[in-house]
């Protein structure tokens, strides 16, 4: 595999506030369409980073209440594939011990949530999560 | 910030079609449970959510629309969706929504099928 080279980058910094999300998928949206993305491939990043920052808002418990997200797109003479880091420093957690949710046990169930891994990996190419007690970083990608 | 979702409905006993216009999120996901728990007091047991205003979607958004499928199926209705883009289809199914609740392309292909 060719090294790719940095094309453009941007850093957010955005507090876990409701919405807040909607700001991260219009950087993304900008950089998917900087790449010339098909509008479903946009869409489908869109709805991966509002499903990150949800999930760090939601669960990560960090002290500074705040999330960074940093968007690379990568290429050598054309952008081949957006990079998107999310990261928060909270509490963190363990990754492996997850469990896919079944949509027959969650009509059953009262909690009906933790959808949002299985989202974003349904919808982005590559995703990989470090967590420990420092905090969460996904990094997930999709190719143009 | 807030993109507020507008909730309309059109009574067609015993079906209705609500429809969506901004973003799904928590608040939208309530609105639209509120609006079908109303029809479904005032004996509507198919309703049709008609999802052409709405680009985005977020799973605790969805989580509601669970809740609203499970309701349908305790009264022996049904939820069906139309109009959803390619994103939003493809959510639903990674998710099994499909198993659960029909997806039509439109609404008159969905009206075809759920008046029958």
């Amino acid at each position: 595999m060719v090294d790719s080279t940095v094309m453009r980058e941007v850093t957010l910094t955005l507090p876990m506030l409701p919405d807040m999300e909607i700001a991260a998928s219009k950087t993304a949206t900008a950089l998917a369409e900087f790449m010339d993305m098909s509008s479903d491939k946009i869409d489908e990043v869109r709805m991966a980073v509002v499903e990150a920052c949800i999930n760090s808002f939601e669960h990560s418990k960090a002290d500074d209440c705040k999330v960074e997200i940093h968007f690379v797109v990568l290429g050598n003479d054309d952008p081949e594939r957006l990079q998107i880091t999310i990261k928060d420093s909270g509490v963190g957690f363990a990754p492996e011990t997850l469990v896919r949710p079944n949509i027959e046990e969650k009509l059953k169930a009262a909690n009906k949530r933790g959808w949002g891994l299985t989202i974003i990996k349904g919808l982005m190419d590559e995703v990989d999560i470090q967590s420990g007690p420092n905090g969460t970083t996904v990094v997930m990608s999709k190719l143009r | 910030m807030t993109e507020m979702l507008k909730v309309t409905v059109d009574r067609r006993p015993p079906l209705a079609v609500i429809y969506t216009e901004g973003y799904i999120n928590n608040q939208g996901g309530e609105e639209i449970a509120r609006v079908a728990y109303d029809l479904i007091d005032s004996d509507h047991k198919t309703l049709l959510l008609n999802l052409k205003g709405t680009k985005i979607v977020n799973s605790i958004g969805i989580s509601i629309l669970i809740e609203i499928i499970e309701k349908m199926l305790e009264i022996d209705g049904q939820l069906a969706f139309c109009n959803l883009t390619p994103t939003i289809e493809k959510t639903f199914h990674i998710m099994g929504l499909a198993q659960y609740a029909k997806i039509f392309a439109d609404e008159e292909i969905a009206l075809g099928d759920l008046t029958v």
